[in-house]
């Protein structure tokens, strides 16, 4: 890619997207992902935590018995997390977050990461997660935990059909319907069955930054463009390593590579 | 933003937080409100090792509560937290938020806003 700037690139391809398609994005992302999920349950009761890029704050609710604070670059979607009354929430930047280091038991970052444009900056938002956690004693395995989800290149299943060999800085489609958020359309019901939020509804196939095009469609609303870097096999656990942490456990979850790391 | 929020939030700034200053960021203008959450009782047991005590004394004098106790309550198996003690860190803690108001970081000076209960820490392009 041939980018001057990539936090400018960011602003105009990811933080200008989110913030005008807030209520529709956060209208289709109410399920947990299972992994997320479970990870959030199976904390100590007290354990503290961040949700980095919480978006609408989807996984506030799922374990009353942990602290989490939420922080997102689109003040949109944080008013929205906000509003659930529960945990909270706050505007950051995920390479400045302003937290101390080596005080959370945990955090989360689900499908955040990938929207940063360059290599070490993708880096830089690992190493600024992993600063947070509390740091392992003697005994390693004891300090702080994040899991971390990005989006696969490989994805021969979905509609989308990405995979080795295709490239893996994309532009993928939102496209807002004129319909408002939460109508009973055909578009919106597929969504409810979805247990992937990221990956149904308003997401379009993608295409190669070249091709992407920003504009109306007469029938379907304003499509925007948001800048994806898709994560090959081994990518993230090698990021994470590059960030000085290490992936105890890490899979792939429907067209999402993901994995709990601390630090080394 | 809640109270307990504030005790894990420092400066946006990365050469602020090396600095003993930057924590904890130091309230004005403080607009208060009282919103109920539910009271769990082992939430608060759990949470109470892991609070930075003499920040949140800093923190809850600059918004008007003097009565926290100097130190850090260390309760024992024999000698648990009642529960009025436990109701009040909860209230403290959890139900009291600012809503209006500005965090200042005590290194660089940087002003925070927040705005209906909400604090903005993006910062200005010279400072990131």
């Amino acid at each position: 890619m041939n980018i001057n700037n990539f936090e400018d690139y960011e602003v105009e391809h990811v933080h200008r997207v989110y913030e005008h398609i807030a209520p529709h994005f956060s209208a289709t992302r109410f399920k947990p992902w299972p992994i997320v999920e479970s990870f959030l349950r199976n904390l100590p009761i007290g354990a503290v935590g961040l949700d980095i890029g919480c978006g609408n704050g989807k996984y506030f609710t799922v374990n009353p018995n942990v602290y989490i604070m939420g922080s997102d670059r689109s003040s949109n979607l944080v008013r929205i997390a906000h509003d659930r009354k529960s945990q909270d929430s706050l505007v950051a930047d995920a390479l400045d977050v302003p937290h101390p280091n080596s005080r959370f038991d945990f955090a989360i970052s689900i499908a955040v990461i990938h929207h940063f444009s360059s290599p070490a900056r993708r880096v830089a938002s690992i190493r600024s997660i992993l600063a947070a956690l509390k740091p392992p004693s003697n005994d390693e395995h004891d300090g702080g935990k994040a899991l971390i989800y990005v989006w696969a290149l490989e994805q021969k299943n979905s509609r989308r059909g990405w995979g080795d060999g295709d490239p893996q800085d994309v532009f993928v489609p939102w496209v807002m319907s004129k319909r408002l958020p939460g109508s009973k359309n055909e578009a919106d019901k597929h969504n409810r069955q979805t247990p992937e939020g990221c990956k149904a509804d308003g997401d379009q196939g993608g295409k190669t930054h070249d091709e992407a095009k920003e504009g109306k469609d007469e029938k379907e609303g304003v499509t925007y463009q948001r800048y994806y870097h898709l994560y090959r096999s081994g990518e993230l656990e090698a990021d994470i390593a590059s960030a000085g942490g290490i992936a105890i456990e890490s899979g792939y979850e429907k067209d999402n590579w993901w994995a709990i790391c601390a630090q080394r | 933003m809640k109270i307990l929020t504030s005790n894990y939030i420092t400066c946006a700034v990365k050469a602020c937080k090396s600095s003993t200053l930057s924590f904890p960021l130091h309230f004005q203008d403080a607009e208060l409100v009282q919103e109920e959450v539910d009271f769990n009782a082992e939430f608060i047991v759990g949470i109470l090792p892991r609070i930075e005590w003499d920040a949140l004394i800093v923190t809850a004098a600059e918004l008007g509560f003097t009565n926290l106790p100097a130190q850090k309550p260390e309760p024992t198996e024999e000698a648990p937290l009642g529960e009025q003690v436990l109701k009040d860190l909860h209230k403290l803690l959890l139900e009291t938020q600012v809503t209006e108001g500005k965090l200042v970081c005590g290194n660089c000076q940087h002003i925070y806003n927040i705005h209906q209960g909400i604090a903005n820490f993006l910062l200005p392009n010279h400072l990131v």
